[in-house]
Parts: C-alpha cells; structure tokens; sequence
C-alpha cells in the first residue's frame, strides 16, 4: 500500500514540475496534433455521402444532435478508421436563442433573468458573474451578508451541479442507477433553493446589489440536514463507481490531455485540473469573500477521464466543507445595498412614501442608469472560467452582454480528446467534459 | 487647466471614465478601466502584442469578442486612438502573475478585417469563429471561418446593431419558397 501511495507521490510531483515548466512555444507547438480538428462543412459532407466507399478510406458519420448522450443538442462530425476515431467536428447552435442581443433589450433588473437561462445546470452562477460586473459599473460596495449569502448559494449550486454530472456520466455509460441516484440527491439541493428563491431553477436571485430575498427562516437547520444527507449518499457513489473495475475500465487512460493542451485551447475548470495543474479561481483570484475561507483545490494527475469524474466527486466535498463554513460565519445584516437608485424599496414603505413609489415606479419601468464603461468579471463555474462582459453607455441597459462560457469553450478540447480513441469511448468523453448546451450556444 | 473652466473640466472629467494621461506599455496605449489593465493596439500592432504578452506569461486566451459602436459612436477611447465603428476585446489570463490583461483593438466598418491569433492560441479558434459568425469581422488566416452558431446560409449578423432585434421569420432549412408559393 505504501508503494503505490510513494509512486502516486512521485507522479504527482513529477506532473506538477511539469505543469511548471509550461512551454512558451508558438500555439500549435503546444498541441500534439493540430489535425484533430475536422474542417468540413456540411454541404461538403453532404457531397460526400453515398460515394463509393473504400474499404481502406476513412468514414465520416454523424452522431448527434439527437443523441441521448450528446448532453442537450450537441452534434458531432467523426471521421473514423475502422473503429478508431480520427478527426471530430462538434456542431453546435441548435440552442442558439441570441440572448447576448437579448440582453441588449433588457434593463440590468431585467437582465439576471435572461443570463440565468444560459448555463441552466448552474444558473446562480450566471447571475453572479453578471452582477459582479454590474456592480463593478456602478461602483456600489455590497453588503457582507449579501456576499456570504451569494457564496453560500453558489456552492450548493456546485454540488447540485456536480451531482447532475454524476448522475448523467454514470446514464452515459450505463451506470444507470447512478443516474437515479444523481437526479435524487441534486432534487434536495433543488428543493432548498425553491424556499430561498421560490424556483428550482432560473432563479433570478442573486441581482445587482445583492440578492432578492433574505435567507429564509430556519435555513441552517435545512443546510446542515443535507450536509450530513450527502456524504454517505457519496460514499455509496464511491462504492458502486469509483473503487469498481469496470467502471475504472471504461474511464482511465480514455480522453487524454497533458496541461500544455488544455491552456492552448483555453480549458478552465475540472479539465484544465484533471490534467494537475492546479488553477481555481476562487483560490488564485479570490472574488466574494473566498479568500477567508479554507479549502482545496482538486486536482487530477493524468487527465483523463476518471480524473475529471474524480476531481467532480470531490469538489462535492471541498463544496460542503465550505458550506459548513458559510453556516457558521454567516455575518448578519442588510442583503441587499441600501442604495435607492439601485434597489427597490421594500413593500411597505410604497404606501407611506411618495418617494418610494416613485422610486418603485421608475426602477421597474426604466431601470438603474449605469456610469459608461466596460469591465470584466469573472467566476469559477462548474464547469469553469464563466466570465461577463458588460458595455455601458450611461444608459439603463447594457449596451453589449457578453457571457464567456466555459462550455463553450472547452469544447474545443474535445477532438483532441477524442484524437486515436475508439468510437465506443467518443460517449465517455464527451460526458466528461460536461457541456451545457445552454450556455455553449447562448 | 482647471484654472480656466474648472466647473466645466471637472464635469467632462467625470463623464470619461478612462484617466488622461496615456501611459504606455509595449508601445501601445495603456488604460485602467475600473481597476483592469486595458491595451489599446492598432490592427497591425495587435498580432505582435499577442505574442509580447504569450511571451510574458499570459498564456491563456480566456475570451475574444467584438462590439459594434454604431448607435454609440461618442464613446471615449485613448488620445490618439480614432474609434471605429467595431471593436475587438480580446482577454488574456496569466496562471503566473495571476493577472488579467484586455485589448481593445479599432476595427473599420469598411474594412472588418483582424489577423487572426489561433497560431498562437488555438483556443481562440471557436471564438474567431463565433465573433465572425455575429458581427462579420473577417479573421485573415484563420484556418475555418465559417458560421458557427447560426446556419451555414443564414444572411446578416446578428450582434450587429443594424441587425433587428425585432420579429424575424422562422427560417426552416430546406423548406423553401415553393411550398408557400
């Protein structure tokens, strides 16, 4: 036991000298094979079909967007040799719902409706992300208990999130109790959000200023119920998946990437981790009040697939490890800024107040002005890097919403992924990647 | 210069929110924008700063987009920098310094032309794409532009701010003219 604990050591060390001594070489250097890309489009491909076919030449076929484990309307291009796959094309749009230009359309009260639709397996970070950046704008100083509130929220979205990837990792490649079990324990954390925001999902929560609503009474009672509900849920996960051989099988060694790959092709989140390269930027880049709260950041060492399901399983933990901690430092106070050009007043105060009315008034139908400028900010998903881009010109809508999807953009991860394996492990790849579609097409 | 107009420098002062003085970094114009580092290129300095920056550590192309300045044509950019009508804002992310840098690069309306970076950062690549799917500006070397978020033969681009948000036909692929005709 001691052996293989010193080997995992050595290994450990070794990839994070690596991850180190990053090279600086051109783009395409970094990246063992720029061909993995398949670059044909789709009246060529349309050409294509029905010649000949020789047995010698390679195949291209189709898989998706009707595919149950192509995660929503993901269609992909192969190009295979016999069994082996060579090229891949993803093939994306089908969820195409133009919301950047829609959120052109809408005031910045309006706006947390709209990007919360985006990635709407982890929505609250949605709405995070867009209400840093508007808040950067203005310029206004959130209340702590909003912050802790807001840190609080997205980490148990976290889990809730990564349990639908269990649940669907283990559906994609038959485990299907997995997938019952994922569903189940993710419908609690659901449950929780519905008597804080009043929805499952698409909640519209956390806004700029703060949050919607206060936490309701008796909240921790329910936090700390689910905390002690989900850990032996997750050691019988490791039972049925982690330490089980066919499992193991079907993942290690499959959908390869070194860390030189995934920084080419701008992977964030559990990829860029699963490969040892230790880069989270709740950690590195501290936002909210992350920086005073203690927890790891999980790492893979060989990139494959069984790494990004593994560092998954264990953010679940280091995710209640920090939900303890919010619990017991949950500061008390305003939710919200008490700033009347940017929040509504509270209901009461519209029947004695002329000025409240009209501050209800023109909130709700003109919205906040914000300063002119532009920022970028960002969070850790998921899934990732997710960052908002906001343009104001002075007025009360975004003059451009721009939302850098980490699905979107791992994505392009994948024929690399996929370059060499067998057509059998394309499913396994593309389930560890976990796109949203949502959020990749916007 | 306070001196003369104080009331009125304070003012406009106020409305721009880029400080005065222009300050430089690897020879092209530097801004603070809230607290991040803005790069201000011209086109033919914008592959080469890419390069200067990979070399400095900011490996990472973390987000590339564009924005149409059409309906806001006053906005304010650096002394010396004549905005144009389209804008790409390219982001990089340092692991190293734990920095973030943008570039904010002019592009014409009548020539939407930018070298492309995926060379240099292969992850720019769906990026390009995208910002060339919805705002038309053509990325020179780029190894596939083509659309990918609207249908191949889909005209216009969306993110333009000529492009109507308003009610568009539904447009079904191969269900053509003839069965309505």
């Amino acid at each position: 036991m001691s052996d293989t604990e010193a080997e995992f050591a050595d290994l450990i060390a070794q990839t994070s000298e690596e991850s180190q001594g990053l090279s600086r070489g051109s783009g395409t250097d970094r990246l063992r094979e720029m061909g993995a890309v398949l670059r044909l489009s789709e009246a060529d491909a349309a050409a294509l079909e029905g010649e000949a076919g020789d047995p010698d030449q390679t195949m291209i076929i189709n898989m998706g967007p009707q595919h149950p484990s192509t995660h929503g309307v993901l269609r992909l291009m192969l190009e295979l040799q016999g069994e082996t796959v060579l090229r891949t094309k993803p093939i994306i749009g089908y969820l195409h719902a133009g919301m950047e230009k829609t959120g052109e359309t809408l005031t910045y009260l309006q706006g947390a409706t709209n990007v919360t639709r985006m990635d709407y397996a982890s929505p609250l970070f949605n709405e995070l992300a867009f209400a840093l950046a508007v808040e950067q704008l203005l310029g206004v100083e959130v209340p702590v208990r909003a912050t802790w509130i807001r840190m609080l929220m997205t980490e148990m979205n976290r889990i809730a999130s990564h349990l639908l990837f269990l649940a669907t990792n283990g559906m994609d490649l038959g485990a299907v109790s997995m997938m019952l079990f994922g569903w189940r324990e993710r419908e609690e954390v659901l449950r929780f959000f519905e008597s804080v925001t009043g929805l499952r999902m698409n909640h519209n929560y956390i806004r700029p200023g703060g949050v919607a609503a206060d936490l309701p009474d008796g909240w921790e009672e329910d936090v700390l119920a689910l905390m002690d509900l989900i850990p032996p849920r997750l050691e019988e996960y490791d039972t049925l998946m982690t330490g089980q051989p066919i499992w193991r099988e079907r993942l290690q060694g499959v959908g390869v990437i070194t860390a030189d790959e995934a920084i080419a092709l701008g992977a964030t989140g559990p990829i860029l981790r699963s490969t040892g390269y230790a880069w989270d930027l709740r950690r590195d880049m501290p936002y909210l009040a992350y920086d005073e709260l203690d927890f790891d950041v999980v790492v893979g060492s060989y990139g494959d697939a069984f790494d990004r399901y593994a560092i998954r399983l264990n953010e679940v933990r280091e995710s209640m490890r920090l939900v303890r901690q919010i619990v017991e430092g949950m500061p008390s106070g305003d939710y919200r800024v008490q700033d009347k050009k940017v929040t509504p007043p509270p209901r009461a105060r519209i029947d004695e107040s002329m000025e409240a009315l009209i501050h209800h008034f023109k909130l709700f139908t003109e919205g906040f002005q914000v300063p002119p400028g532009e920022t970028y900010a960002a969070v850790e998903s998921p899934r990732g890097e997710l960052g908002c881009y906001i343009v104001s010109d002075g007025g009360a809508k975004p003059y451009r919403l721009r939302v850098r999807g980490p699905s979107f953009v791992n994505l392009q991860t994948l024929p690399h992924m996929m370059r060499g394996g067998l057509m059998a492990d394309a499913v396994a790849v593309i389930s560890s990647v976990d796109p949203i579609m949502g959020e990749v097409d916007r | 210069m306070s001196d003369e107009t104080g009331v009125q420098d304070a003012e406009t002062e106020d409305a721009a929110p880029e400080p005065e003085p222009v300050a430089e970094k690897h020879g092209v114009p530097v801004t603070d924008s809230l607290g991040q580092e803005v790069l201000h290129p011209s086109r033919e300095q914008y592959r080469d700063l890419v390069e200067t920056l990979r070399g400095e550590g900011y490996l990472v192309c973390i987000d590339l987009t564009a924005v149409d300045y059409l309906a806001h044509p006053h906005r304010s950019v650096v002394p010396g920098v004549v905005p144009e009508r389209f804008e790409l804002v390219v982001s990089f992310l340092s692991h190293e310094h734990k920095a973030r840098t943008r570039l904010r690069v002019q592009v014409p309306a009548d020539d939407p032309t930018v070298p492309c970076i995926v060379d240099l950062h292969p992850g720019a690549d769906a990026l390009e794409r995208e910002v060339f799917d919805m705002f038309g500006i053509v990325f020179e070397g780029h190894p596939d532009l083509t659309r990918i978020l609207m249908p191949e033969d889909w005209d216009g681009h969306p993110l333009r701010k000529d492009y109507g948000v308003g009610a568009i036909p539904v447009q079904f692929k191969g269900a053509g003219s003839e069965e309505r005709s």
